[in-house]
Formats: C-alpha cells, sequence, structure tokens
C-alpha cells in the first residue's frame, strides 16, 4: 500500500508540472461554467442540478484526457521498464495511477465549489442534494478513470488511449438517450448500464446502494483489465 | 548467485531465447556479448522480471521468479538501455522518488541519494529536468538508480552506447568499482569494452550461449594451433610451401593469395605449445629469400565473435 501511496504522489504532482492540467482545468470551467451559468438565471432555480447534469458527458470527454498518458507515456518513453523492475507490484501501480487521476479529476471541481457558495449566497441552496452531487461526482470521476486506465494500458500511443477511452465513456454518459433505438426487452439493462442514470439519482441527493454498487463495479472492472492488461505484456 | 535454467523466450513464433543455461556466481562481472537481435536485452529483461520467460527458470540466491519476484527486484538493481527516465521530473526529486519506493526515508535515504551523487557525479545536475540532460548524463542518473538501494546484483544494457570516449572511461570506472563487491551483469556489443571490464564473457548468438569463459580463455588458440603468415620476395610460391614444409614443427602450410606484385605470401600453421618462429627465420635465412614479414597471428576477442557469431 506503501509503494501505491508513492506511486499516486509521483503522478499527482506530475499533472501539475505540465501544462496540459491547466489547460484542461480551465477548458473544462469554462465550458460548464458558460454552459450552466448561460441558463442559470432562466431557471430561476437555486440549485446545481443542472450543473451536475452536464457532467457524465464533460466528464466523459475530459477524465480521457486526464488518464491518457498514465500508462501510455510510460510504455512509449519506456520508463514502463524500470517501473516494472523496482519492487512494486502491478496492483500497487494501478491503484496508484488510479487514485492520482480520480484526485486530479477532484481537484478540478474544487474551483466549482465557488458556484456553490455564489448561489447559497443569493437562493436557499439544498446543500445535501450538492454534497451528494459532489459525491457522485467523484464516483463517476473513478468510474470513468479506471476505464481511461483500461485504454492507456493498451497502447504506446496516447491519443489512441484518449480516444478509445472517450468512446466507452461517451457511450455509457448518452446511451440512456438513445433507448429508442434497442429492443425493448433490453431496455432495463441498457437503463442499468447508463452512468447518466445512477449519477443523476445521486445527484439528486439520493444515495442509493444500487448506484454505488454501479460506479464501483465499472470502477472495479476497469482495473481488473487493467491487470490483465498489464500480466498480457 | 544466480542459477538459470532452460531459459527461453518467444515472441509470437520467433525464439529470441533459446534454452539458455547461466550460472553466475557473485561478485563476478559478467559481459553478455552478441550481435544486435541475439537475445541480450530479452535475456536482461527476463532476469530483472519484466518479462516471463516462456520456459525456463531463474533463481536468484533461493529465489524463483516464479514464487517471488518481488524479492529478487528488490535485489537487483537495473538499468535498460538508454536509460528511459521520468523525463519531466527533476534529476533530485526522481532519485527521492526511487529511494523511496526502495523503502528507504529520511536520514538514510538523504544520506544514500548524496552518496550517489558523488559517486555517480551528479552533484551539479541534481536541480536539472531530466529531459534536458545530455545522454551521458542521463545514464549516469539511471546507474544511480540502479544503485539506489545498494543492490547485490547490478544489470546493465548497453550502459556505454551512444556516449563519447570520456564518458565511456568514466562510466567503464564505475562498473568497475562497483563490481569488486558486487556481481555485474552487462550486455554489450563493443567487444574492448567487455575485454577492458569483465571478468567472464559469455557470447550468445540466436538466443543460444555459444561461448563462455574468460577473455584469455575464450582467445586461447582454437584446437591447440597456431597461425603464423609470411611475407617473401624473390620466390615462386611452390617453393615456398615446399620448403617451408619440411621445417620441425610445422604441420601445414600454404600460399595465400598475394595482393601485392613480387610478394608471395604464405601461411604456416603449427601446434599452439610450440613457438617455431626461429626455425622459420633459420629456414628462410638459408636462402637468398627476401623476408618483408613475419606474423604470428593473435586471436583477439574480435577474431573470436567473429568467427563464432558469422553466418
Amino acid at each position: 500500500m506503501r509503494q501505491a501511496l508513492l506511486i499516486f504522489s509521483k503522478e499527482f504532482k506530475d499533472y501539475f508540472v505540465s501544462p496540459i492540467a491547466y489547460i484542461v482545468i480551465a477548458v473544462f470551467l469554462i465550458v460548464t461554467g458558460w454552459l450552466f451559468f448561460s441558463t442559470f438565471f432562466i431557471f430561476d432555480q437555486a440549485d446545481m442540478r443542472r450543473f451536475f447534469n452536464l457532467l457524465p458527458f464533460v466528464f466523459a470527454l475530459v477524465v480521457p484526457i486526464i488518464t491518457m498518458r498514465l500508462f501510455s507515456e510510460e510504455i512509449n518513453v519506456g520508463s514502463y521498464e524500470l517501473l516494472l523492475t523496482l519492487p512494486v507490484t502491478f496492483r500497487d501501480i494501478i491503484i496508484g495511477k488510479f487514485l492520482a487521476a480520480v484526485a486530479f479529476a477532484g481537484a478540478i471541481l474544487v474551483p466549482t465549489l465557488s458556484y456553490a457558495i455564489f448561489i447559497s449566497a443569493v437562493g436557499d441552496l439544498d446543500w445535501g442534494a450538492t454534497l451528494g452531487g459532489y459525491l457522485g461526482a467523484i464516483l463517476l470521476a473513478g468510474a470513468y478513470a479506471a476505464i481511461g486506465l483500461f485504454a492507456s494500458s493498451l497502447t504506446r500511443n496516447q491519443i489512441i488511449a484518449c480516444i478509445v477511452a472517450m468512446v466507452i465513456c461517451v457511450t455509457l454518459a448518452i446511451i440512456d438517450q438513445m433507448l429508442f433505438f434497442f429492443p425493448q426487452t433490453i431496455l432495463d439493462v441498457i437503463t442499468f448500464i447508463s452512468a447518466s442514470a445512477h449519477f443523476n439519482n445521486i445527484a439528486k441527493g439520493i444515495v442509493d446502494s444500487r448506484d454505488l454498487l454501479y460506479f464501483v463495479s465499472v470502477a472495479f472492472l476497469g482495473l481488473y483489465a487493467t491487470h490483465l492488461s498489464m500480466e498480457e505484456k | 548467485m544466480i542459477h538459470v535454467e532452460g531459459l527461453t523466450k518467444y515472441y509470437d513464433d520467433f525464439c529470441a531465447v533459446d534454452h539458455i543455461d547461466l550460472d553466475i556466481k557473485g561478485g563476478e562481472i559478467v559481459g553478455l556479448l552478441g550481435p544486435n537481435g541475439a537475445g541480450k536485452t530479452t535475456t536482461l529483461r527476463m532476469l530483472t522480471g519484466y518479462f516471463q520467460p516462456s520456459a525456463g527458470d531463474i533463481q536468484v540466491k533461493t529465489h524463483s521468479i516464479y514464487e517471488n519476484a518481488l524479492a529478487i527486484k528488490r535485489l537487483i538493481g537495473y538499468l535498460p538501455e538508454s536509460a528511459p527516465l521520468y523525463k519531466s521530473m527533476i534529476v533530485y526529486d526522481y532519485l527521492d522518488h526511487v529511494a523511496r519506493i526502495r523503502g528507504m526515508s529520511g536520514e538514510v535515504k538523504q544520506r544514500r541519494i548524496v552518496e550517489l551523487a558523488d559517486m555517480c557525479a551528479l552533484r551539479g545536475i541534481m536541480h536539472k529536468t531530466i529531459d534536458t540532460l545530455s545522454k551521458g548524463l542521463k545514464q549516469r542518473v539511471g546507474l544511480a538508480h540502479a544503485m539506489m538501494s545498494d543492490p547485490e546484483i547490478l544489470i546493465l544494457d548497453e550502459p556505454t552506447s551512444g556516449l563519447d570516449p570520456n564518458q565511456i572511461v568514466e562510466i567503464r570506472e564505475i562498473i568497475k568499482k562497483i563490481g569488486r563487491e558486487k556481481t555485474v551483469i552487462l550486455s554489450t556489443h563493443i567487444l574492448s569494452e567487455a575485454e577492458a571490464t569483465c571478468d567472464r564473457i559469455v557470447i550468445i548468438n540466436k538466443g543460444r550461449i555459444i561461448a563462455d569463459g574468460s577473455t584469455q580463455q575464450l582467445t586461447a588458440s582454437k584446437d591447440g594451433e597456431c597461425q603464423i603468415q609470411l611475407g617473401l620476395m624473390g620466390v615462386a610460391a611452390e617453393e615456398v610451401v615446399a620448403r617451408l614444409q619440411t621445417v620441425p614443427g610445422v604441420s601445414r602450410a600454404m600460399a595465400l593469395g598475394s595482393d601485392t606484385p613480387g610478394i608471395v605470401r604464405c601461411s604456416v600453421v603449427s601446434r599452439a605449445d610450440r613457438d617455431i618462429r626461429p626455425d622459420l627465420y633459420a629456414a628462410v635465412k638459408a636462402t637468398d629469400w627476401v623476408l618483408v614479414e613475419l606474423s604470428q597471428e593473435t586471436r583477439n576477442l574480435e577474431t573470436i565473435f567473429r568467427e563464432l557469431t558469422r553466418e
């Protein structure tokens, strides 16, 4: 576990060394800020529901950018070889890198806390629902990060890793809006694999074990697949 | 110290390493030699646990790679070819990170980093980003990485490739210094390097070991024979061969093609345990031929290497 934490701290610091992190943060804040506040005063409701509703889709684009380098870059540069010949297990590496990505996604969200503070100043904000939303956002980031990590472990090309992860994450994000393409019989299954449906439940402030289980399962599957992919090499 | 048995690695259908058996004692500096693509790097990568062998076993001390790969990784310091370090990190941060992963902390860690900085001459570049370092400097940082835990076994993959002559000498000095106490395995295709640094040389070709021994053992004449070349003027080749064959100690004489008109070249083979050069000279002196060349062919590592690895 100690090794995993060391890898986590190295990877997390690494994010702030490269300019990509700051670009991602800026773009994320501009896009979500604009989409959220452009309609905020029209709806005239002092809550952050509309902001959280954006997250499944926006994170599906942002998280793969965060995770794409985690393995691909190491494989490409060759430092992967050094990493694997240090006394660390695959599990340490995966957990360390995964936590770093989730923590960075969390760091991106920190500035948006100011939205909550401003809104609570102009109206009556439901803090329970808001905190639920942030919890959901972290879980969502975890599920996406595990998928992104897996995509990154497959290839030495970061762009490919990013696009593969985006395709899977965006699919999970929007599949519940495409239900009319699917036959009646599998609609329940499709709704269940949709990240948005589970996320929106939590974002309403309802923390249901089914939704928690969903995100934990997706994250676990992603990480397990990463482990298999590392063993394969 | 290291016991390798039947080590084999396939990349799909291609057999990169083919049933290698190797025993390495503690304190040896072993040079793994071979042409490009012979399987040196693959062998080293299996030793360090980066690759899983397709078959065979590696035991380091009492640990087998299948049962306790982590314990082996703790015993081994490894420098891959061209030192692929984290580019965006500062040298100090990098060494600090490695030290932590190697389980050091506080005072001990600090002292070790300073020691290595002195040993690998890194003091002046501790604050620089690895990306901006020259190849030689990167290699030294990589060496510091490999030696961080003061490992009992140091594995270096082409430690001097791409360095300038001064840097090569520096790295060799460091390797020799370490080799006094540690087991060092290094791969190279530079023969003079192996000759200069290694106690024992293992030549690999097409995934198999084709020679194994000290430089002296390897260069000792093949089949107990030694060759002497002569260059003569003012005589025909047949006459020379006929005369030289009668010299005591000569087992064979043959004419070689000559590239200079007027000079006859021939080669004489004798038993290695007897120096027949004085007899040859005496034989030539008795005639009126002009001797322009008389040389014993020395078999150095380079000739051995070429003989063994030629297609």
